[in-house]
């Protein structure tokens, strides 16, 4: 297993000059999180540990901010979040049913990932995109007006 | 720089890029090309424009022509024959029922009754240039005030332009600057709030994205009037072309000298930087977002202290929204009488209004302060679309309420909407007809506040769990007498007790649909029934016999298989079986099967019998 070992180093190793690099901000530690959740894919105990270390902060004080916010996961993620949106405008136009659609399509609930590890099931509060209702976003690609199952097997057989 | 003779204006906001604007842009770049005709056609990507709905949009000036739902396929006939021949095309142009053409922008009726004051750039300019920003008199707002104005005098002109809080409270923003301005302390500090969390609101993300400078510009002139040398946007991570576009607002304004040491010759000097949420609604109340900046967790404080006093590392600070800023530049333009002649005795100017839900025009929209909901939804958003009739407008999010037909003549303002139970808020308008069920709604914003609760205060933590928990049993058929009073008294309770603003005013969507749908909360309680048929337990599927063709389809397509039949019998659901996931009413080919409102009687007697049997248990 040296390969992994060797890979996680080399994340510790980019984590460590993000941290050297934003320590002088005034109250970086979102920031910061931010960057080792794109590094790591989320943030596990042992992560928080790390940053709590260089920090020279308390661990539950890293654990109390990641646990707030919805951005941060301590689950890892697949390739692609596929987020739907939940906002009002697209709950309205059939959001709940556009869920239930794509949960059955891949077989996960609301939260879960895939077996192959492809997708991860998320629902996001309104991405501002309410005339298009009801949408999910995968990436930075918006996909609206979802309301059949063709529609959707089409969308995430280009992810495959 | 050449002169170009067409400017091509093609919108690039959230919604049109969803739409596909971005390849209608690049295939543009390419039959340009093509055609030997790149030196003498502008393409700019704008800001938001506004009609969301009729995306991708673009506007061709000189003549300003207004072409919507614009596919890649387009692009060369709009080259060949508008910009070669001269001959816009028709067939692109927007219509109405009555077949009239609508060629220019100005002749669009959704443009009508709008009066762009902070949307005055944006779907105008190219948000990512501060020349064409300067163009359109930008930062003189800022010189004019910097070396002509003290700070006392800029407030001054605030007070009488009546300008006040555009993110929902309605504050005076005068009142708050001239505390931070009588405060002396070593530093202050100004905040730009971009935390905007209202589910079915845009009209930040849209101003940040489409007029960046304008933001900038007010947050300096707000800066130099309550003596702050640093300002912070804090804006929410799921706008990242907003958090990019800011960032590159201020990197441009600092290498033209507009920001920095000594701007514009006088003593004023500062610098801002960019902060990112991390995805907490709360974090748009100002206490809770100054502790996510500091880099904690974003609960509440109570107030007083206001941040005007102990703000951002205990400094006074101002914490103002995005629009809010977005109105100053032009009210120094323009003057603060301009501004007050405009909206009603005690709202004035403008209101930047995010519209969505069942009518036509979704999108962006401008409007002076004091139109009617009518004009506001039947003018401007074009009324509603498939025929159906309006029920009911929600105003303000999860802190708003729900407004109905009896309401449409009132004048949109602060007392106004406040009065009867709903809000300006940051500016969500979600128009929704007879299909919507309110006390789903209700629920919908209910759950949104709980999810959401930073679970500080335990009215908040606990209160709204308890709504949430009456209100899923009423929608699944449990409800029973006495729940409505109790829901009311819970309501009243969490408003007054909790100690922030999300507390405060989650109880409102359910306070406000009980005030005016409360027969509807009735027949979900008493006749377990659901008008609108969108509770899925107190309604059932049908198959109407005399239209079923006996195909099977549907009984094929049944996951507990729940349909029997026969093609001469027909087909029938068992109801004590159906999960009512609805893929029989999808795959009928002949639309025999019906959704009816109330439990079937056979379920009914079902949940009746079981529910007695739990109430003997729990004596």
């Amino acid at each position: 297993m040296a390969p992994v070992t060797q890979m996680q180093n080399q994340l510790y190793d980019s984590l460590k000059a993000v941290i050297a690099e934003k320590k002088n901000l005034r109250n970086p530690l979102i920031e910061i999180l931010r960057t080792a959740q794109e590094i790591f894919g989320y943030l596990p105990i042992e992560v928080q540990e790390f940053i709590a270390g260089e920090m020279n902060l308390p661990a539950s004080k890293i654990y109390g901010v990641v646990t707030f916010y919805n951005f941060f996961t301590m689950i890892p993620r697949g390739k692609y979040t596929l987020n739907v949106c939940t906002g009002t405008a697209c709950y309205v136009k059939g959001a709940p049913r556009l869920i239930q659609m794509i949960s059955d399509h891949l077989d996960v609930k609301m939260g879960e990932t895939t077996k192959d590890g492809l997708f991860t099931l998320s629902a996001v509060r309104c991405v501002g995109a309410c005339s298009l209702a009801p949408v999910f976003v995968i990436g930075e690609d918006t996909f609206g007006r979802i309301d059949n199952k063709d529609m959707i097997t089409e969308i995430l057989a280009r992810y495959k | 720089m050449s002169l170009k003779r067409i400017d091509l204006l093609i919108c690039c906001g959230s919604g049109c890029v969803s739409a596909g604007a971005m390849k209608i842009k690049e295939r543009f770049h390419e039959v340009l090309q093509e055609k030997n005709l790149a030196n003498e056609i502008n393409i700019i990507e704008t800001g938001c424009m506004g009609p969301c709905d009729y995306g991708p949009v673009m506007v061709i000036y000189p003549e300003g022509i207004f072409y919507k739902k614009v596919t890649e396929d387009d692009v060369e006939e709009i080259v060949n024959e508008h910009f070669i021949k001269g001959r816009p095309v028709t067939r692109l142009m927007l219509h109405n029922d009555e077949e009239q053409t609508f060629s220019t922008k100005k002749e669009v009726p959704f443009y009508q009754k709008q009066v762009k004051v902070a949307l005055a750039n944006c779907g105008f300019i190219d948000p990512d240039s501060i020349d064409e920003y300067i163009a359109t008199s930008g930062y003189e707002a800022l010189g004019t005030v910097l070396t002509t104005m003290t700070p006392q005098d800029v407030i001054h002109v605030i007070r009488k332009s009546g300008l006040r809080g555009r993110g929902g409270g309605g504050f005076p923003t005068h009142i708050k600057w001239q505390m931070v301005h009588d405060n002396v302390a070593d530093e202050k500090y100004v905040i730009c709030n971009g935390d905007e969390g209202d589910p079915g609101a845009f009209m930040d993300r849209s101003l940040l994205e489409g007029d960046p400078h304008r933001i900038l510009e007010g947050m300096m002139i707000a800066a130099y009037a309550i003596g702050a040398t640093a300002g912070f946007f804090y804006i929410r991570a799921e706008y990242p072309l907003a958090i990019k576009r800011i960032r590159h607002a201020i990197a441009q304004a600092k290498e033209m000298g507009l920001m920095g040491d000594n701007v514009f010759g006088s003593k004023f000097c500062f610098d801002a930087e960019v902060r990112t949420g991390a995805g907490a609604f709360v974090c748009g109340e100002e206490t809770a977002l100054i502790h996510s900046i500091e880099g904690g967790r974003g609960n509440p404080s109570p107030k007083p202290p206001y941040p005007a006093l102990q703000g951002l590392w205990g400094k006074p600070t101002i914490v103002n929204n995005v629009e809010t800023f977005g109105n100053i530049p032009t009210i120094f333009l323009k003057g603060a009488d301009w501004f007050a002649s405009m909206g009603t005795e005690t709202s004035k100017g403008t209101k930047v209004f995010a519209l969505t839900g069942d009518i036509r025009n979704t999108g962006l929209v401008e409007v002076p302060m004091g139109i009617t909901l009518r004009e506001l939804i039947f003018d401007v958003g074009g009324g509603m679309t498939g025929g159906h009739k309006f029920k009911a407008v929600q105003l303000g999010g999860p802190s708003g309420g729900c407004l109905t037909v009896e309401h449409l003549d009132v004048h949109v303002d602060y007392e106004s909407l406040k009065e009867r139970g709903a809000m300006m808020g940051s500016g969500g308008v979600i128009v929704m007809n007879d299909k919507n069920c309110m006390v789903n709604i209700a629920k919908f914003f209910m759950d949104f506040c709980v999810d959401e609760s930073c679970g500080k205060c335990s009215p908040c933590r606990i209160g709204l769990k308890q709504m949430l928990d009456i209100l899923e049993k009423i929608t699944n058929g449990n409800g029973k007498e006495g729940d409505i009073e109790e829901l009311q008294r819970l309501g009243e309770a969490i408003s007054k007790l909790s100690l922030c603003g999300l507390g405060q005013s989650a109880p409102n969507p359910v306070l406000s649909t009980i005030r005016y749908f409360r027969e509807e909360y009735e027949a979900h309680i008493r006749d377990k029934s659901c008008g609108t048929k969108v509770c899925l337990d107190l309604m059932h599927f049908d198959i109407d016999k005399d239209r079923c063709i006996g195909c099977s389809l549907c009984a094929r397509k049944c996951p507990v298989t729940c349909i029997t039949g026969s093609r001469e019998e027909k087909y029938t659901i068992h109801q004590l079986d159906c999960v009512k996931c609805g893929n029989c009413q999808d795959v009928c080919p002949v639309k025999a099967v019906n959704r009816i409102p109330g439990m079937h009687p056979e379920v009914l007697a079902k949940h009746t019998a079981e529910a007695n049997l739990t109430s003997h248990h729990d004596d």
